[in-house]
């Protein structure tokens, strides 16, 4: 069956320079694990075709049942440079949540 | 030693809701009210100011803030701790001096932090060995120097704990990192020792989840977002601290928000990197070793900290002048509202294509279709959308290009695609862009000076 990851997560999103940082956090620990296999790299490096352009890093946080994304060169340059309505990033967490999990 | 100090957030950015620090030491008694006031672009705004009046450059919302609360704070004893100096500390301090007088005050010690400001010592920088090269890009500054706005050191806790121990009732910096503004008090009070590092982190990890304000009480908040009660009234977030380096995040009794284990993560993970290496002048944080647990009643106990020995280096950012960007938008109507959009934008990139300027960049947005999530958006029922914003955005090193981009954008009224409107407030202007520079530099070429003026 599938599930929009909204279901099973929230999250935040902000801006470090020209990349964005999307943290996901599950509701409750089963749904962490399924995050955690589900959400790899290569996932949302594809999801976000088209809006980020470099590399995609992604850390654990398993104390928070969180996961943490930075997606390079994103932000249209970043801060002040960028012309990007969302120039932050502020709204990428959102866009994360989406993806459609596998349960 | 105090068994316990509270302290509380009053401003999330300069910007944020006037209110709050006011509510703060008002609806309950704290020990301490912090408030950052620096955003990156804030440091070269406030440089540009005090070019023209030498006078400013500083959070110019204080001196009033100050009138409200600065009465309230002495009969507390609640102590004040602010970046909102921003370039110019030692003005700030002095306008707040003036205020504490117009109000009858007779005793008020303020510590400024200063020495950030190392914009007129980039030669000096340079020719000690450190070419603050770009963290990004690892080019040398020499490439922007002469277009520098504002270049400041991030400190850390150590020179407010320093102005806390002179007796300071108010500490006003420059350029110090947020975490910064709630870590001292809890050194100062606690009598922590600097090189425990694993304290340290728990100050620096309270400061992490005040310094964006209510973002962590409810605000913001992508979970369960609806049933946050009472919005409007919102309460700052209040760190409880403990000696033992536990703290309670909580706000005061009959304020709106939530403070929860979610609203608390979301915050943690609010605009980080890599967890195990949360880098301020004062330690390196391990984010995955935070412990929460959700107490009730709006209280949050955080725990079990640990981090690492501080770099030898402090962050650097630099502002300068990179171009000039502007932005329009025009609205278009059903039916057919986005087909419409589409072809006002093709006709106007036309336009300045036959124009001849020159742009870095063009970017197109369809407001109410794409702006914030892209090629993710939705595309079905296209033909039935209400009403689009079509926005352009340019961006170019000539100044002239820019200008006339915005002139290019009314005309589209009578010349272009129907049912158009929202176009007021004249042609847009060209604005300066201003570019980042972070840097690093050795912490042994910046020495943070503290100074205490009182009344």
């Amino acid at each position: 069956m599938k599930k929009q990851l909204l279901e099973l997560a929230h999250g935040r999103s902000g801006d470090k320079g020209d990349a964005a940082n999307i943290g996901i956090i599950a509701y409750d620990d089963k749904e962490f694990e399924i995050i955690k296999k589900q959400l790899t790299v290569n996932r949302v490096k594809k999801h976000f075709e088209g809006i980020c352009f470099g590399e995609v890093e992604r850390y654990e946080l398993p104390n928070l049942r969180a996961l943490n994304f930075l997606l390079h060169n994103t932000l249209g340059g970043g801060g002040t440079v960028s012309l990007k309505h969302d120039a932050q990033g502020k709204t990428l967490a959102a866009a994360l949540l989406r993806m459609e999990i596998e349960i | 030693m105090k068994e316990k100090i509270k302290i509380a957030s009053g401003q999330g950015f300069w910007g944020d809701l006037i209110d709050a620090p006011y509510d703060q030491v008002k609806k309950g008694n704290v020990d301490y009210l912090v408030m950052d006031y620096l955003a990156e672009v804030t440091m070269s705004i406030l440089q540009k100011q005090k070019n023209k009046n030498p006078k400013l450059g500083y959070a110019k919302d204080i001196p009033e803030l100050m009138k409200r609360i600065l009465p309230i704070c002495k009969e507390k004893g609640t102590k004040i701790i602010t970046n909102g100096g921003g370039v110019n500390p030692i003005s700030c301090a002095e306008a707040v001096l003036d205020v504490a007088r117009n109000i009858g005050i007779d005793k008020l010690e303020i510590a400024v932090v200063l020495g950030d400001d190392i914009k007129d010592r980039i030669d000096e920088i340079i020719n000690s060995g450190s070419e603050l090269n770009n963290m990004d890009t690892n080019e040398s500054i020499k490439s922007v120097k002469e277009k520098i706005l504002s270049a400041n050191v991030y400190f850390g806790a150590l020179p407010i704990v320093e102005g806390l121990k002179a007796g300071a009732d108010i500490v006003i910096t420059g350029r110090t990192t947020d975490t910064g503004l709630t870590l001292a008090p809890m050194i100062y009070e606690f009598g922590w020792d600097k090189n425990n590092y694993d304290l340290m982190s728990a100050g620096t990890v309270a400061g992490h989840i005040l310094e964006c304000g209510a973002q962590s009480s409810g605000g913001n908040f992508l979970g369960d977002w609806q049933s946050i009660p009472n919005m409007a009234e919102v309460g700052f977030p209040i760190a409880e601290a403990y000696p033992n380096g536990e703290f309670i995040i909580t706000k005061h009794a009959n304020t709106g928000g939530r403070v929860s284990f979610e609203t608390v993560a979301e915050q943690l993970l609010y605009e980080i990197g890599d967890p195990e290496v949360y880098i301020t002048p004062d330690c390196v944080a391990d984010f995955t070793s935070i412990k929460l647990e959700d107490l009730g009643n709006d209280r949050v106990k955080v725990f079990s900290i640990k981090g690492k020995k501080a770099t030898e280096f402090y962050k650097v950012s630099c502002s300068y002048a990179s171009g000039y960007s502007a932005s329009a938008s025009l609205t278009y109507s059903w039916p057919q509202a986005l087909t419409k959009a589409k072809a006002a934008d093709k006709i106007l990139r036309k336009r300045l294509e036959n124009l001849n300027l020159t742009f870095d960049e063009i970017r197109t947005e369809f407001i109410g279709y794409n702006s914030c999530h892209g090629p993710l958006s939705k595309e079905n029922n296209e033909e039935d959308i209400n009403e689009i914003m079509l926005r352009v955005a340019v961006r170019s090193q000539d100044y002239y290009s820019i200008e006339r981009f915005g002139k290019e954008i009314a005309p589209l009224i009578l010349t272009g695609p129907p049912s158009v409107t929202g176009f007021a407030g004249g042609r847009p202007k060209p604005s300066e862009v201003v570019a980042y520079w972070p840097a690093l530099i050795p912490k042994k070429l910046v020495q943070p000076e503290v100074k205490l003026i009182e009344l």
